[in-house]
């Protein structure tokens, strides 16, 4: 008897803590949309996704947040174009050509780029990659997406690196192993069999990645600017989605008016690409999963 | 910490003054506990513009003299003249002298006033070190660049002048929640809280300094305290107000040629206010770390020849009754 009631104790507790992330996520679903719908109110729809220009806080109001989102995009384009090559070379390199000590050492360290806290690259891209990439192209603005956008790249490697490397390692031997034995090159096994074997993997890990890049908010509000614009220019200052709810979170926008609610309309914005995102690669991982096994 | 540590320096010498004068030598730490502690109300009003300041003084006055209550209101400069001429306030600020109108009301009620300048706001337009084509820029130029119908029109320095170069130009200036972004806009653009959206709009200063002092292409605008302590890294533009090009330095903001890109603050002491020791107390210390205070919230310092000025002012005033 006594052991059935704690039983049922421990489990209501455990359901408890399980249903906390749940109600969370339903409660931010539900304050976003609340603000959103108000909104979209004063706001038309057409407008918020047509306008080139987004200027809420200024005499002018444009509410287009096309501005926004390009410089969202353009700063994960980047990121990822940094990302992708490296981390997936490194990926290739442990798990085809490292001896098996470098890699079990390696692996954790590398996993660290990821542990740097985001503000500490934040400066890393204005203080010294922006200087840097200034003394080779003098036109760069001090704020631009590119600095940003590459060291954001250095920051996802891991999770691209990562996640390949493992879905490299979850390629049953006997591929690698026939590949070698129809007399093909390690190089030649790895981009030709290996690769393609785990694109699956490395799909999702490149999804997980621009995910993150999206949401990223320190580096790009420290280093890519704060000026709403439509372009896919890297060298001028923008400002990204997270940005610019960072800024008018700290401003001294009353609660409650127009220009506050515009940060939960670009919020529910953020949350559609990320959700999307995610879900698609919820959806591969699911279609692709265990056809090797 | 440095403000601290400046009005310990100035305390104890007025301190210590005070005592000479008065034939005392003790020692400081002596005359400390001997000094009367004052109590009693201060109430000041007006101007946001001011605010900054006289909050400043106001901190380290409590420090000194906790037993007087200091409270400091932002109703605006109009918002704290009316409440002045109905005798509310003992002080008021404002970032504008008093209209005729004011005057009179406070004639009606009896009031009599002392005006005392107690620093200036100045702001500064800068372009990066390597600009090599700007020398200088007039009023009319400024409007045209940050004027509301230049958002996503005007983009180019050539639109500017012509024979500026055919490249983008990258604009920098205070946020809208910033007191220098409303002046700006009110006497460039015409309109307080009028102006284009599409530049790089940011609160914190340093940000700005950032922005321009790394773009070549880069303009922007913010008070000239900040460019004071970036001095090698940023490029002062002179403004042609209609009397020629003028480079904003300590003189010219102080007087008054630099127009209309700075202005002198004041504040307003009533004769009954005059009457209280703790008033004239509390003015007295203002006007002795007012240049200190003022350049670290971020405005030009009142030279010392004015400030005495000032100071004599207010004492005559007082002697007055």
């Amino acid at each position: 008897m006594r052991t059935r009631t704690q039983e049922k104790i421990i489990e209501t507790l455990l359901k408890l803590a399980a249903s906390i992330t749940i109600l969370t996520t339903i409660g931010i679903i539900g304050v976003l949309l609340y603000e959103t719908i108000a909104f979209f109110k004063e706001v038309s729809i057409v407008d918020f996704l047509t306008d080139t220009e987004w200027t809420p806080l200024f005499a002018q109001k444009h509410f287009g947040i096309l501005p926004l989102v390009s410089g969202t995009v353009l700063t994960t384009l980047i990121a990822i174009a940094v990302a992708l090559p490296i981390g997936l070379t490194i990926a290739v390199y442990l798990n085809m050509y490292a001896p098996k000590a470098f890699r079990k050492t390696f692996k954790p360290m590398l996993e660290v780029l990821a542990a740097v806290p985001t503000v500490v690259y934040g400066f890393f891209a204005l203080t010294v990659v922006t200087p840097f990439l200034q003394s080779i192209y003098p036109d760069l603005s001090g704020f631009n997406s590119l600095s940003a956008g590459i060291v954001m790249g250095i920051m996802i490697i891991p999770f691209v690196s990562s996640l390949s490397e493992d879905a490299l390692y979850a390629i049953p031997k006997t591929l690698k192993e026939a590949s070698f034995g129809m007399g093909a090159t390690r190089f030649q096994t790895s981009f030709k069999v290996m690769v393609p074997a785990a694109s699956s993997g490395i799909i999702v890990s490149v999804i997980l990645a621009i995910s993150r890049a999206i949401g990223e908010t320190m580096i790009v509000a420290i280093a890519a600017g704060q000026q709403p614009r439509l372009t896919f220019d890297p060298t001028v200052p923008i400002e990204t989605i997270t940005a610019y709810i960072v800024q008018v979170s700290m401003g001294d926008v009353p609660h409650g008016s127009l220009e506050y609610r515009t940060i939960f309309a670009a919020g529910i914005t953020l949350f559609i690409f990320t959700f999307l995102l995610n879900t698609v690669s919820f959806w591969i991982k699911k279609k692709y999963q265990e056809k090797y096994d | 910490m440095k403000t601290k540590q400046i009005t310990k320096i100035i305390l104890g010498a007025v301190v210590v003054l005070t005592l000479v004068s008065c034939g005392g030598n003790t020692d400081k730490n002596e005359t400390k506990t001997d000094q009367a502690a004052l109590t009693g109300d201060i109430k000041i009003d007006g101007s946001s513009t001011v605010y900054p300041i006289t909050e400043a003084v106001a901190e380290e006055f409590r420090a000194e003299q906790p037993g007087v209550n200091v409270t400091v209101g932002v109703s605006g400069t109009g918002g704290g003249f009316k409440k002045f001429s109905r005798g509310e306030t003992e002080i008021s600020d404002a970032s504008r002298p008093i209209k005729d109108k004011e005057k009179a009301a406070c004639e009606e009620n009896g009031i009599s006033y002392v005006e005392l300048e107690v620093a200036y706001d100045g702001l500064a337009v800068l372009v990066n070190p390597a600009n090599t084509w700007v020398d200088y820029l007039t009023v009319e130029e400024l409007k045209k660049i940050w004027e509301p119908a230049a958002q996503g029109v005007v983009m180019k320095w050539n639109q500017i002048r012509k024979e500026w170069p055919n490249e983008e130009i990258h604009l920098f200036g205070p946020g809208v929640a910033s007191g220098t972004y409303d002046y700006f806009t009110e006497v460039i653009n015409g309109e307080e809280g009028a102006s284009r959206g599409d530049y790089t709009a940011s609160e914190d200063d340093n940000v700005l300094v950032q922005g321009v002092s790394t773009d070549k292409l880069g303009l922007a605008f913010f008070g000239l305290a900040y460019y004071e302590e970036n001095k090698d890294k940023l490029k002062l533009v002179p403004v042609n107000g209609g009397n020629g090009a003028v480079l904003p330095t300590q003189e010219t903001v102080a007087n008054g040629t630099y127009t209309p890109l700075s202005r002198p603050i004041f504040i307003y002491v009533s004769n009954k206010a005059a009457q209280k020791e703790e008033v004239v107390s509390f003015v007295n210390f203002y006007l002795e770390i007012v240049p200190s205070i003022s350049k670290e919230v971020g405005y030009v310092p009142i030279p010392n020849d004015i400030l005495a000025k000032q100071v004599e002012k207010f004492n005559t005033f007082v002697a007055q009754k």
